[in-house]
């Protein structure tokens, strides 16, 4: 075997995850500053976190992009889903290329396209913008995604599972609630994961698809970061960091232990 | 109890059935609409453009429609030169990043397949980890270290390598280090992927036929990562062209990127139909690259089944 670390492996993989990490850990520290002045350090302090609590616009914009992210995400993963099962187990339907183009296409669609794009259709049918069409825009977005990731699940899969369980009588519709779902849930639920921070994450698409009473966060931080670097925004994004660190730590150790419960270790 | 034939028959019409028609309604009609709307007039009027097609009005509105269209738009993206240099700006950023993140990735992918299995797992989740934390509080991030006080520039006057602090913040430079942070780990996780599957006799092959190392790799492994190299290029290539928020943060006001212009020409100028024409001709470019990366991935899915 020839697997061994040289030093200048060693050294790529330490500058590399220093160049990922010194960032974010930077913009914590400089959250906890007690000075306003960005660029000084006063001390350590928890004020701008306090100002922050005070701050409603802020809060609400918190509380709608949380919705938009659950209502979307949720969509997502059963469009997403149905759209893998389709590609991966019936065959050669009719109109499939197109399908399977429709499903990677967006993947790496510029958001300024797809934002602008939805848009028009939302005004060229006359639908008020708001909560609703930014969802559908969301869901849009992150169903391929979805679709890719249960897809590659589906792949893995072992058909025989679902050959017993039709050959002692189970209906293709029991099958696939009591044999493949239940298989390929570790991927829907990362799926999920990964469409709500899509969701949580996005600031184009929702810049072109929000309307009155439905400003998302990340339209709300961007209005104030271009004004500049300020303390309260790296308490905000401090928090958002510390949100998405838990979320993504509880998801893996989820997934690694439904993985090792119920299905079969892959090859 | 139901037929399972039928039962099979159509549980599949509602599989491809439902994403299907979501995807038609809100993938593929919004792009016909964008290229009608790059066809029309501009009018100060809400929506900001002369609506050249009425349902109601029949045949007769289908003549119109043909009669109304107009290459207006497109010609007017020719003959003024913002749009074509800021085109050629979105190219040359995206080619050069791509190329600066394939130097930058294709190492830390090795280092990472060299290490024991055990680790390999966590070292992967440890480069797609700053991916889950938000976008814009990355960009934030860099913003925050490469202010003219900021902490990089109080580092280079610390160490004495600077007698000026220098500008980072509205130069091509942060936006480059903002592109290659942000798209890292779509670099990295394709080129591991097949690195990670590289047969290790052709290593020890090459290595006991007497080949030095470095020629071991020009000759086997890198030729062998190419389906890696090419996947990682495209997935950051492609939506690098039309990138929006990086440069708007990091970058100058004098040039400015395809997405930009999009952007501007919509929320600034309410100039719809340049906007939709200006989406259109992007389109246009990223075809190939697009069509390459569908082909590519449509394959992959098909080889593992």
């Amino acid at each position: 075997m020839m697997r061994k670390a040289s030093s200048f492996n060693l050294a790529a993989l330490g500058l590399g995850l220093a160049f990922l990490y010194l960032p974010i850990v930077i913009l914590v520290i400089y959250s906890f500053n007690a000075s306003r002045l960005v660029a000084v350090w006063g001390g350590w302090s928890l004020h701008w976190y306090d100002e922050l609590a005070g701050d409603a616009p802020l809060l609400e914009s918190a509380f709608i992009s949380l919705r938009i992210a659950l209502v979307s995400a949720a969509a997502a993963t059963v469009l997403g889903t149905l759209a893998a099962v389709a590609l991966v187990r019936l065959g050669r339907f009719r109109g499939r290329l197109p399908f399977a183009a429709m499903i990677y296409a967006p993947l790496v669609m510029p958001e300024v396209i797809t934002g602008l794009s939805m848009l028009l259709l939302f005004v060229a049918v006359s639908i008020d913008r708001g909560f609703w069409t930014v969802v559908i825009a969301h869901t849009t977005m992150a169903m391929c995604f979805v679709a890719v990731i249960v897809q590659s699940r589906l792949v893995d899969f072992d058909v025989s599972l679902e050959e017993a369980a039709m050959d002692l009588g189970a209906s293709p519709l029991q099958t696939f609630l009591a044999v493949t779902l239940p298989l390929i849930l570790p991927a829907i639920a990362a799926s999920f994961m990964l469409a709500f921070a899509l969701s949580l994450d996005d600031l184009v698409i929702a810049s072109f698809t929000t309307g009155p009473g439905a400003t998302t966060l990340p339209i709300r931080i961007y209005s104030q970061v271009r004004l500049g670097v300020s303390p309260e925004m790296n308490a905000v994004c401090s928090i958002m960091v510390a949100v998405v660190g838990v979320a993504v730590i509880v998801a893996s150790l989820l997934t690694r232990l439904s993985a090792a419960r119920g299905t079969p270790a892959r090859v | 109890m139901i037929d399972p034939q039928r039962q099979r028959s159509l549980m599949a019409k509602f599989a491809i059935g439902i994403p299907y028609g979501w995807l038609v309604a809100f993938f593929l009609l919004p792009f016909l609409i964008v290229l009608k709307i790059s066809l029309s007039q501009s009018a100060i009027a809400q929506p900001p453009y002369t609506p050249v097609f009425e349902l109601a009005a029949g045949w007769h509105g289908l003549r119109d429609f043909f009669a109304g269209l107009s290459l207006e738009n497109y010609a007017f993206l020719g003959t003024d030169p913002l749009y074509v240099l800021s085109y050629m700006k979105s190219l040359e950023i995206a080619a050069f990043s791509t190329l600066l993140l394939l130097v930058i990735g294709y190492p830390i992918a090795y280092a990472i397949t060299r290490t024991p299995r055990r680790i390999q797992a966590f070292l992967v989740l440890t480069v797609v980890l700053p991916f889950w934390t938000s976008f814009l509080i990355r960009i934030y991030a860099w913003m925050n270290i490469l202010q003219h006080d900021g902490p990089l520039n109080r580092l280079l006057l610390a160490l004495g390598l600077v007698r000026e602090p220098p500008v980072w913040l509205a130069t091509d430079t942060a936006v480059y280090i903002g592109l290659v942070y942000s798209y890292l780990p779509f670099m990295v996780l394709p080129l591991y992927a097949t690195l990670e599957k590289l047969d290790e006799s052709l290593l020890e092959a090459a290595a006991d036929l007497g080949c030095p190392r470095w020629k071991t790799f020009w000759l086997v492994t890198l030729p062998l990562s190419a389906p890696g190299v090419l996947a990682g290029a495209l997935l950051c290539f492609i939506p690098i062209v039309g990138e929006f928020v990086i440069p708007d943060l990091l970058g100058g006001s004098r040039t400015s990127m395809i997405g930009q212009t999009v952007w501007t020409e919509f929320f600034a100028n309410k100039d719809w139909p340049t906007a939709a024409a200006v989406a259109v001709v992007l389109v246009c470019l990223l075809v190939t690259p697009i069509v390459v990366f569908q082909y590519q991935s449509i394959r992959g899915a098909e080889r593992g089944s």
